[in-house]
């Protein structure tokens, strides 16, 4: 495994780890509670790590294989 | 016949039409019709893949959770942008070695990994006892929105049964393609149609989101937070990873990763998809609603939530296109879902009983298949009575148990055998379903178990009695050879 796809691991220990101390509503946040911003912040997080790791993963680099 | 049902009718009429159509220019073979030839370039892997996410189970079940369990329904936004993450890193290996060996399904991909039809024939059995309760969902689902978009003017049961019939129809006549082009369709119609009503209700009724949700907070707080029992936060947790590690293992998911032109095609879908699923955020703005604004649905009557908030809202024509849009996302998944665990099935039973059959021979058998299957779910549709959320926790927890014996094929070499992998199975199997059915807990055995850990989904726990299993199993097992003459038999038919 390349190392860079070791930062797919992020989001879940980011998300699920720190999920303790993200189960209140306060502060809103985008008008949402926080919790559910708590939500939607990794799925934006998943899409830029995933975006990270496409662009620096050597599988990607020339012609599409088989 | 009411301007509501008439736009629903138009609609059912129009999906037909595509997907008998999306048949058109293509050789009809095993191939083809499973898994489009592997031809799907990212447009349709994408909209494919994001069918999982708007099913009339996110659409109905995910608005009817935020209604009657608050944050507990953010689980299913949230196993589905992690199985995306996961997905980098899995989907293209399987993709890979299916391609190298012309592999169009599910349980033919394990018998192949694990030199083993008898592996095969489990993975065919479990992929569709996994598929049938998510078929119910569906065809539930439909019946329900069809049902009261029509003002009650069609009986949940009457709708179950037409869509039913549309779906089964076209998946016999274009398989994988009829899916994709309905795909299309049903894509744009409930962007639309979540966005609008995830934006407009709110404001229609509270004047914003914050307000909403600060409504909701002054009148019931808890619904914004996890609990501290039940549907706490460590049945959040197990249940998230659970389901992440099984998104992909659903037959008709992976039969979709198949069907697939590359896998580059697959990365950059899972680059995208996460941020698809911000739109589920929508379908629970409606929820919340809800809340406040139609108070007293009761149990699984709580699925129904969204539309009754939308006919309290809107002119009949509206309630139209939303009941189009969601009679769309029960049929597209549907059909993906039928289609999966008739070629499983006819890959793994019907070619081993009868390794003669040709081409044309395994095509009707596929659609035998299809008819029969439709019609246990549409049983248990008309029979059974369970809330959306259960049925997909359940289907789920089955699914996962292949997980030890998928992750273990990965590598160049595997260090589980077909036996372990077998009991592993089984042992999971066999717990989800006793787990299920007699409603046991762990406290059940150990009364005086702590909160977190009695919360853990019953899934996780058989998944980990399963590795266990797996792996005594395999080490005692090691030195039994592989059968020379299994093998022979397998090279003959794949």
């Amino acid at each position: 495994m390349d190392a860079i796809k070791l930062l797919l691991f992020v989001p879940f220990i980011g998300f699920l780890g720190l999920l303790p101390y993200a189960n209140k509503i306060e502060p809103y946040i985008l008008g949402m509670p926080f919790l559910l911003f708590w939500v939607a912040f990794w799925m934006v997080m998943a899409s830029i790590i995933l975006i990270i790791v496409y662009k620096f993963d050597p599988d990607n680099k020339g012609s599409d294989s088989e | 016949m009411n301007i509501s049902l008439l736009i629903i009718a138009i609609f059912l009429v129009l999906a037909l039409y595509l997907g008998i159509k999306a048949r058109k220019g293509k050789d009809m073979d095993m191939e083809q019709f499973a898994v489009g030839g592997r031809g799907f370039g990212t447009f349709f892997i994408f909209l494919l893949i994001a069918g999982e996410i708007y099913t009339t189970f996110t659409f109905l079940g995910g608005s009817g959770w935020a209604y009657s369990k608050g944050a507990a329904a953010y689980y299913v936004p949230a196993y589905i942008f992690l199985a995306y993450v996961l997905s980098y890193w899995l989907v293209p290996k399987i993709w890979r070695y299916s391609k190298r060996h012309s592999i169009i399904s599910q349980p033919e991909y394990f018998a192949s990994k694990y030199k083993s039809k008898s592996m095969g024939m489990i993975v065919a059995v479990l992929g569709s006892l996994a598929l049938v309760p998510y078929i119910v969902i569906q065809l539930k689902g439909l019946g329900i929105i069809v049902s009261e978009a029509s003002y009650g003017a069609i009986s949940p049961v009457a709708a179950s049964v037409i869509g039913a019939v549309v779906v089964t129809t076209y998946v016999m006549i274009s398989g994988i393609h009829g899916s994709a082009w309905t795909a299309i369709l049903k894509d744009f119609m409930i962007l639309v149609v979540v966005i609008f009503l995830g934006i407009y209700i709110p404001f229609h009724y509270f004047g914003g989101i914050q307000s909403m949700f600060e409504t909701v907070q002054a009148a019931k707080p808890e619904m914004l937070v996890l609990a501290d029992q039940g549907l706490s936060q460590s049945w959040f947790v197990s249940t998230v990873l659970l389901n992440a590690l099984g998104f992909y293992l659903l037959p008709q998911t992976f039969m979709v990763v198949l069907s697939s032109n590359g896998e580059r095609t697959l990365r950059k879908n899972a680059i995208a998809l996460p941020l698809y699923t911000l739109l589920l955020l929508f379908v629970f703005f409606i929820g919340f609603t809800a809340i406040m604004e139609i108070p007293g649905l009761q149990g699984a009557d709580g699925d129904l939530s969204l539309l009754r908030l939308a006919i309290q809202t809107f002119d009949p024509w509206v309630i139209g296109v939303i009941g189009a849009a969601g009679l769309l996302t029960a049929l597209v998944p549907a059909s993906v879902m039928l289609m999966a665990a008739s070629v499983g099935l006819t890959n793994s039973f019907f070619k081993v009983l009868v390794p003669a059959a040709t081409e044309t021979h395994q095509l009707i058998v596929s659609r035998i298949i299809i008819i029969g299957i439709s019609i246990i779910a549409l049983i248990v549709t008309v029979t059974g009575g369970e809330a959306l959320a259960i049925l997909n926790i359940m289907s789920y927890s089955l699914i996962t148990q292949l997980a030890p014996s998928l992750f273990c094929s990965l590598p160049k070499t595997n260090i589980i055998n077909k036996y372990g992998a077998m009991a592993g199975i089984l042992a999971g199997v066999l717990i989800v379903l006793y787990a299920t059915i007699g409603d046991v807990k762990v406290a059940t055995f150990l009364p005086d178990i702590p909160h977190v850990i009695n919360d853990i989904s019953t899934g996780v726990i058989a998944l980990l009695i399963n590795i266990l299993v797996t792996f005594i199993v395999s080490a005692l097992t090691k030195h039994i050879s592989i059968q020379q003459t299994e093998m022979n038999d397998l090279d003959k038919i794949s």
